[in-house]
């Protein structure tokens, strides 16, 4: 009975995984190719700043009708 | 819908086309509209066996592609509603035989000359040129999807490619739907489901044994009157009532509540 409460439901979790696999779909995307993308684009970034490799953030989102590209790198004071 | 050539699409196998398209078909006859319905899965015939007309296909799709037989001569009527006929697809040939000018001139035969006042064209599986010529030829799409996993991915890529063809009414039919799952959180809701595709909403349709039963004897269960407003059956008659622009309200497919139900759930289920 607990365990009622306890029970992650498996439709929350799918929902999210379809969200996130249409996102990449739509973007004409492969996730593996994001990964990539984090990487190059880390790269570029730690050349003018001594960015934290630790909580940086990327990804491709839908807003609305708009597909866009969030990246958030936090960069240290230079 | 405003429009009179429907195609019936849903990326994935097996989700339900054939059957909603015999179901509808058959219902927006019974509700007096001349009717066609096309089964353009060359090769993979099967919209005969489940209106169970396979023993009267003398001429098919591709006859009439070729020349080998008039529109009319390939057109057969079915059984129990006189206002309702099937195109057959090939069962010899393959999807090559297929060409989007000749399917959008023999629907527009059918609107213009021969009366029709509704066309349903059952696309085969998958994105290629099988789906790509049924979808040339409509003005409207029902996309048929089972909430779950492969079948919403697949839908979702069968929707782009109908935006990219510019048709403008498409519709999506929730197929399959089982209420004590989604109750338990074990399936999608009709809420995912439209939220996540972003399309509007024609028609849900339950989980229903009666639609194996109605098949194997090749009678759509949507010409059973009367019957359950939970059976399929029905849901699929409401399909067609929305399709001719009547506003249907959607049954609450809750499971019912009752104590007994409850102690169930409590020890047989979750």
């Amino acid at each position: 009975m607990f365990g009622l409460f306890k029970r992650r439901k498996s439709k929350d979790e799918l929902k999210e995984r379809l969200k996130l696999v249409l996102t990449y779909d739509r973007a004409k995307l492969s996730p593996g190719s994001m990964e990539e993308l984090k990487r190059e684009l880390l790269a570029v970034i730690k050349k003018h700043f001594p960015a934290t490799e630790a909580d940086y953030d990327v990804r491709v989102e839908q807003q609305g009708d708009r597909m866009v590209l969030i990246a958030n790198l936090p960069v240290k004071g230079a | 819908m405003n429009a009179k050539a429907i195609v019936v699409t849903s990326g994935k196998g097996g989700v339900g086309k054939t059957t909603t398209t015999a179901n509808v078909g058959a219902a927006l006859a019974r509700l007096g509209e001349k009717v066609c319905v096309i089964d353009t899965d060359v090769g993979l015939r099967n919209l005969d066996v489940v209106m169970g007309l396979e023993g009267r296909v003398v001429y098919d799709l591709i006859d009439v592609f070729e020349g080998r037989c008039k529109l009319k001569q390939a057109l057969i009527r079915d059984k129990r509603v006189e206002s309702l006929y099937l195109l057959a697809a090939s069962q010899t040939r393959d999807k090559s035989a297929l060409s989007e000018s000749r399917m959008q001139d023999t629907v527009r035969t059918l609107l213009e000359e021969e009366g029709f006042d509704r066309v349903l064209i059952d696309s085969p599986a998958g994105i290629e040129s099988g789906f790509q010529t049924a979808a040339s030829a409509a003005e409207g799409a029902l996309v048929v999807v089972n909430p779950e996993v492969s079948s919403v991915r697949d839908a979702d890529r069968i929707i782009g490619l109908l935006e990219a063809r510019e048709i403008p009414e498409v519709r999506l039919i929730i197929n399959r739907l089982r209420p004590e799952m989604v109750k338990r959180g074990d399936m999608l809701e009709v809420e995912d489901v439209l939220e996540i595709l972003g399309v509007k909403l024609i028609g849900i349709v339950p989980e229903d044994e009666k639609i194996i039963v109605s098949t194997n004897v090749g009678n759509p269960a949507s010409l059973e009157e009367g019957g359950s407003k939970l059976a399929a059956g029905t849901a699929f008659r409401d399909i067609a009532r929305r399709i001719r622009g009547e506003d249907v309200p959607y049954p609450s497919f809750e499971p019912q509540g009752g104590f007994l139900a409850g102690l169930r759930r409590l020890f047989g289920g979750a």
